[in-house]
């Protein structure tokens, strides 16, 4: 299967194979009009299978959702077809309108005009918390 | 600089004892602090129905000297027209010195906190917190026991929704020596988030039982909770499981002759009366306590606040 290079742009890589989707949704690619590529699947040495997205422009990309969704995977800038730059991952501490709280209890939900905020309290686990009502946070 | 008391957690345990060495000197000679918030005042929004608070940091801002402004109910405030917290806290903020807030979303008296130019203090956010129940609780403790360590305490009841429970869990969980006994129905039990943020991040000691007479004798306190039915979505779980501690006499054969009983009330049928004349009965004094720890703390964020 064959996809172009992209002159300028971004390719996010190493995608834990099946992510790829959530990642595409998450980062808004969906609500844009970008020549956006999934792959999924590709046989990879170092994992077996990953995902990979391409998306020709450069646009900014939010890399606390890409860190927190898979902080394995890499971010590479492209620019006049090189790489010119890549970015490893690492949690943020800080999650700002990225995921929803699902506590039906919590101001968020009924002031919507709050953003959704939510902290990281366990790195080791990777546990996200609201700061409004300390539910873990779940995608 | 203005601070607002979310969670009993933002206050260290330094400043736990200062307040509670505050609230004994009020008890001791409250006439030298009769005119201490002169002309302040303090603003309670309750957006959730509750006597007690409110009348007790009402009655606390009083025997400071200060005045009361007051929102009682959220049918007769702005937030049924559809105004913010954060709107709220912002107008309020021009009339008052300090605001007590309850509402019954888990998260409002943070944004009320964050957009506040006075400091708020959170009076209960539905589940979640409701610190000042807690310094309420805490000075019991101290006046009953004259010790924050070395002490096995009983919980009793609503142990998944009491926000009153994960508190003082919270805060004792910070001293020495003290080892925990959790009773309630399966249903009920300590969520696993408190047990990881407090009880085995600190290495405190705790066993879980449904068996309140089995664990009796060992109790240096004994925290009993009201089920509470605003806290269920489901009206038959709450009637399958409200009765599932009563405390009465009888329970009480086997246990210490110092237990120190608590409850942060309004209890329903859970302790009966009959116990209400035994001197192990804490919970009254645990209300008077309460209004003693509410000066103490306003006193203290008026001060902080450069108010008074």
């Amino acid at each position: 299967m064959n996809i172009d290079s992209i002159q300028n742009g971004v390719v996010i890589d190493h995608i834990t194979a099946g992510q790829g989707m959530k990642l595409y949704h998450l980062l808004k690619l969906d609500e844009t009009d970008l020549s956006v590529a999934i792959i999924r699947n590709v046989v990879s040495r170092k994992m077996g299978k990953k995902d990979i997205i391409k998306i020709d422009a450069d646009i900014p990309v939010n890399l606390d959702v890409i860190a927190y969704v898979d902080p394995g995977a890499t971010v590479n800038i492209i620019r006049n077809g090189a790489l010119v730059e890549k970015r490893q991952m690492e949690l943020p501490e800080m999650l700002t309108d990225v995921l929803t709280c699902k506590n039906p209890r919590c101001i968020t939900s009924t002031e919507q005009e709050l953003k959704h905020v939510f902290r990281l309290t366990d790195r080791e686990n990777k546990v996200y918390r609201c700061i409004y009502c300390e539910t873990k946070a779940g995608i | 600089m203005k601070r607002s008391i979310i969670d009993i957690l933002d206050l260290s345990t330094q400043e736990l004892e200062e307040l509670i060495a505050t609230a004994e000197d009020i008890i001791a000679d409250p006439d030298k602090y009769a005119h201490a918030c002169d002309r302040k005042k303090l603003a309670t929004l309750f957006f959730e129905p509750s006597t007690r608070t409110r009348m007790s940091f009402e009655a606390a801002m009083y025997e400071l000297g200060g005045h009361v402004i007051s929102v009682s109910s959220a049918m007769s405030s702005s937030a049924a027209k559809g105004e913010s917290v954060a709107d709220t806290a912002k107008t309020v903020s021009c009339y008052a010195d300090i605001i007590a807030m309850r509402h019954p979303k888990e998260g409002a008296a943070y944004v009320a906190a964050t957009n506040a130019t006075i400091p708020v203090i959170n009076a209960g956010d539905g589940g979640h917190c409701h610190p000042t129940q807690t310094l309420a609780d805490l000075l019991t403790i101290w006046r009953e026991k004259r010790r924050f360590e070395g002490l096995t305490i009983g919980l009793c009841g609503d142990l998944k929704f009491g926000r009153t429970v994960h508190s003082l869990i919270n805060a004792m969980s910070r001293y020495n020596g003290n080892r925990f006994v959790l009773i309630s129905p399966e249903e009920l039990k300590v969520p696993s988030y408190v047990k990881k943020g407090s009880l085995k991040k600190f290495n405190i000691p705790y066993t879980q039982t449904t068996d309140l007479e089995a664990v009796m004798p060992e109790l240096d306190i004994l925290y009993m909770t009201r089920v509470q039915r605003e806290r269920f979505f489901n009206e038959e779980d709450y009637l399958r499981l409200k009765d599932s501690y009563i405390l009465t006499p009888d329970k009480l054969k086997n246990a210490k002759p110092d237990l120190a009983i608590l409850h942060p009330l309004p209890r329903v049928n859970e302790i009966s009366v009959a116990i209400d004349d035994d001197p192990r009965a804490c919970y009254f004094k645990q209300v008077l306590n309460g209004k003693y720890m509410r000066m103490a703390l306003i006193l203290k964020l008026l001060k902080e606040a450069g108010t008074i």
